[in-house]
C-alpha cells in the first residue's frame, strides 16, 4: 500500500505512457479541429457547448465526486462567471447604455477577454470561500440543502441587483470573445487540475473522508479542509465556464441560472459516473448528444403517413426518466470510480504483437 | 392605524402563510422521518391538486365538490409517485434519493407543460373566498381566515391519526425506527404509502388555498412553496409533525416581520435572508427546534 505523500507510479515515461496520455488529448482536439475545418454552424454552436458542458461536469465532479457531499448550488457560481465577466469586459461606451446606473467604480472598467474570466472566477473562488466556510462543515444532504439555498440566494439577488444585472429582464451586450479553441483550452485545464489533484496526496486525503469519515478522522485527516480545497477550485472552475458560455450565448436572464441548468448538469455527473473524470466526459457527450436529438423531435416532425405534434417538454421528460432509471439500476453510472484505461489499450496491442512473432 | 391594529393584522397575515406553509411542511417532514427522503416533488402535489381543480370546475362541478375529489386524486398521486418512483430506489445513499425527486419534479412538471402548456392560467377563485373585510384599519381576506380555521381543524384531526389510529402509530413507530418496527411486523410498505397519501392530501389543500390566494396555475408553481417548506421543516425540527408545524409559523412570522422591518429597497430581498437563516440554522442548530437526535457529526 501507498503511504500519503507518495505517488504510486514514479517509472520512467517510456511510449506506452507517453501514447495514453496523447490519445485522449488527440481524441479530445478532433472536436475543435472539426469546428474549425467543415462543422456546419449547427455543428459549431453543438461543440463548443459540448465543450461548456465538460467543463462544468467536470468541475462539479471534482467537488461532488471527490468528496463525496453534493453541491446542488454550482449554477450559482456560474451565474457569478457570466454575469462578472459580461460586466467586466464590456466597453465603457456600451455600458453606460446598457448598465446606465452601474456604480462609477464599474463603470469605468474594461478588461480583455482572459483578465475579465480570470476575474470574474476569482469572485466566484472568494464566494465560495465564504459560503463554504459554515456549509463545508455540514454532512450528507444538509450540505444539498444549503448549497441549494445558495442558489436561491443568488437569483434572488441576480433578479434585484438592477443597477449590475438588468434584473430580470435580459442582460445583452456581452463581447462575443469566447471561441471553440478557447473553450477546449480550458476543457484540458480542468482535465488536467482535476487529474493532478485526485493523485496528489492532497486527492488521497479527500477520497479517504469519502470513503470513511471517521477512519479519515483518526488518521488526522481534516475533513473541512480537504473539502474546502475542490470546493473552491470547482466554484472557479464553474464560473471561468459560465463566463466562456456568457461571452457566446451574449445575452442571457437569471433564468438561465436556476434548477433546470442544475438539474441537466448533474444528470451529465450521475450517468457518467461520479468520481471519474473520464466518466464526466463520456456522460457529457451522451447526454448532449440525446438531448440535441430529442430537442429535434420535440418540435414535431412527418413521418409521411402521420403528422406527430410538437411536444415541449418531452426531451426533459425523457431524461428525467433515463435519470431515475440510471439511479435505481446502475446507481454508479457508467463508469463509476474508474477511469478509461489508455495504457491498456497500447499494452494489449504490444502483447498481441507478441504472440504473432 | 394604531400599534394594537398593526400587531393584529400582521398576527393575521403571519397565521395564514404560516398555515400554508405548516400544511406543505408536514408531508415533507412525515416522508423524510421515515425514508430520510428529502422529496422537493412535494412541491408539485400542490400543482397537479390546483389542475385538478381548474378542470373540475371547467367542467362545471361547484366548488364544494370539488375540494374533496382534488384532495383524494392528489393523494392518489403521492401512492403513485411512491410506487413507482421512491419504492425501486428505497434505502439507497440520501443524496441519490434526493436526485430522484428531482427527477419527479421535472417529469410531472413537463408532463402539464406537454400537455397543456407553459404559461399560467386565470382560475376561477369562488366568490366567498375572493371576499375582503374590513374592520377599522384592519384588512382580513377571507381566504386567509379560511386558511387558518382549515390548518387548525387539520392539524386536530392529523393529530388524532397519529395518535388514535393503528397506522398512525404505526407510522411514528416506522420514524422512530424503521428496521425494529417491520420486525414488529408493520406493514412497512403501507405505513409509507399512507404517509404519502396524507401529505399529498394535506398539500392538496395548501394547493387550493394558494391558487385562491393568486388567481392563477402554472406548472412550475409548487417549487418556491416547496423550498419554503422546507426551510420550514427544518427550523422546526426535521421529520416530526409537530416540528414541521411549528417551523411553518416561525417561518410565516419571520416573513411578515421581515417585510414589515426592511426598508422599501431591500424588502425584495426578503426570500434571500430567509435562506440565509436556513443556513445559519443548519449550522446552529441542525436539528430544528424541536429536533433532540444527536448530532452524526464526530
Amino acid at each position: 500500500m501507498d503511504g500519503i505523500g507518495t505517488r504510486p507510479e514514479t517509472k520512467a515515461p517510456d511510449w506506452r505512457r507517453v501514447a495514453a496520455i496523447a490519445t485522449p488529448l488527440l481524441l479530445l482536439s478532433l472536436l475543435p479541429l472539426y469546428a474549425t475545418f467543415g462543422a456546419s454552424a449547427y455543428e459549431q454552436r453543438v461543440i463548443i457547448v459540448l465543450g461548456i458542458d465538460i467543463m462544468l461536469v467536470l468541475s462539479l465532479n471534482l467537488f461532488n465526486g471527490f468528496t463525496g457531499v453534493f453541491s446542488l448550488g454550482h449554477v450559482g457560481f456560474m451565474a457569478l462567471g457570466a454575469y462578472g465577466s459580461a460586466i467586466l469586459s464590456m466597453p465603457v461606451a456600451h455600458k453606460a447604455i446598457n448598465l446606465p446606473e452601474l456604480p462609477a467604480w464599474l463603470a469605468g472598467v474594461e478588461l480583455g477577454f482572459l483578465p475579465s474570466i480570470l476575474t470574474a472566477g476569482l469572485l466566484a473562488a472568494v464566494v465560495a470561500v465564504v459560503i463554504g466556510l459554515p456549509v463545508l462543515r455540514l454532512s450528507g444532504h444538509y450540505v444539498a440543502v444549503a448549497t441549494l439555498s445558495f442558489l436561491v440566494i443568488v437569483r434572488v439577488v441576480l433578479i434585484n441587483a438592477t443597477p449590475f444585472t438588468r434584473g430580470s429582464r435580459t442582460f445583452f451586450g456581452t463581447p462575443a470573445y469566447t471561441s471553440v479553441w478557447w473553450v477546449y483550452a480550458w476543457v484540458l485545464i480542468t482535465i488536467y487540475i482535476a487529474w493532478r489533484i485526485l493523485r496528489s496526496p492532497y486527492g488521497r486525503a479527500m477520497l479517504a473522508q469519502r470513503e470513511d469519515r471517521v477512519a479519515a478522522l483518526a488518521v488526522g485527516v481534516n475533513v473541512l479542509r480537504t473539502r474546502m480545497l475542490p470546493f473552491v477550485l470547482s466554484a472557479f472552475l464553474t464560473a471561468v465556464a459560465g463566463a466562456l458560455w456568457g461571452h457566446y450565448i451574449l445575452s442571457f436572464s437569471p433564468n438561465a441560472f436556476y434548477f433546470t441548468e442544475t438539474f441537466a448538469i448533474i444528470t451529465m455527473l450521475v450517468v457518467g459516473g461520479m468520481g471519474s473524470i473520464s466518466g464526466s466526459v463520456v456522460g457529457t457527450v451522451l447526454i448532449v448528444l440525446l438531448t440535441e436529438t430529442l430537442r429535434e423531435l420535440e418540435r414535431g416532425f412527418d413521418l409521411g403517413f402521420v403528422q406527430v405534434p410538437p411536444l415541449y417538454g418531452l426531451s426533459q421528460i425523457l431524461m428525467a426518466v433515463a435519470f431515475i432509471s440510471v439511479l435505481i439500476f446502475r446507481r454508479e453510472g457508467l463508469l463509476g470510480n474508474t477511469e478509461i484505461n489508455f495504457m491498456r489499450l497500447f499494452s494489449k496491442r504490444e502483447r498481441t504483437a507478441d504472440k504473432n512473432e | 392605524m394604531s400599534f394594537l391594529e398593526y400587531m393584529l393584522q400582521q398576527t393575521i397575515n403571519a397565521l395564514s402563510i404560516g398555515s400554508l406553509y405548516a400544511l406543505m411542511a408536514i408531508g415533507l417532514a412525515m416522508v423524510f422521518g421515515i425514508l430520510r427522503l428529502i422529496n422537493f416533488a412535494h412541491g408539485d402535489m400542490m400543482m397537479v391538486a390546483s389542475y385538478s381543480a381548474l378542470a373540475l370546475l371547467l367542467a362545471g362541478l361547484p366548488y364544494w365538490v370539488v375540494v374533496p375529489i382534488v384532495v383524494l386524486i392528489t393523494a392518489f398521486a403521492g401512492i403513485l409517485m411512491e410506487r413507482f418512483a421512491y419504492r425501486p430506489i428505497r434505502g439507497a445513499p440520501d443524496v441519490a434519493m434526493l436526485l430522484t425527486s428531482f427527477a419527479v419534479t421535472i417529469i410531472l412538471e413537463n408532463s402539464v407543460v406537454m400537455m397543456i402548456g407553459a404559461r399560467s392560467r386565470p382560475f376561477p377563485v369562488p366568490e366567498f373566498l375572493r371576499a375582503v373585510y374590513h374592520y377599522g384599519n384592519v384588512t382580513v381576506a377571507s381566504v386567509n381566515v379560511v386558511a387558518i380555521i382549515a390548518t387548525a381543524i387539520l392539524l386536530v384531526l392529523l393529530t388524532l391519526f397519529v395518535t388514535r389510529t393503528d397506522i398512525g402509530i404505526s407510522m411514528r413507530a416506522a420514524a422512530d425506527d424503521m428496521t425494529a418496527a417491520q420486525l414488529m411486523g408493520i406493514p412497512i410498505n403501507r405505513v409509507i404509502a399512507a404517509a404519502f397519501a396524507i401529505g399529498s392530501g394535506l398539500a392538496a389543500v395548501a394547493g387550493l388555498l394558494w391558487t385562491a390566494k393568486v388567481g392563477k396555475v402554472d406548472p412550475y408553481m409548487g417549487f418556491f412553496p416547496v423550498l419554503k417548506a422546507f426551510v420550514a421543516a427544518v427550523i422546526g425540527g426535521f421529520g416530526t409533525i409537530p416540528g414541521a408545524v411549528l417551523g411553518g409559523f416561525v417561518l410565516g412570522s419571520l416573513e411578515i416581520s421581515l417585510q414589515g422591518l426592511l426598508p422599501g429597497q431591500w424588502s425584495s430581498y426578503r426570500d434571500a435572508l430567509v435562506f440565509g437563516i436556513l443556513i445559519v440554522v443548519l449550522l446552529v442548530r441542525p436539528n430544528g427546534i424541536l429536533g433532540a437526535r444527536a448530532r452524526e457529526e464526530i
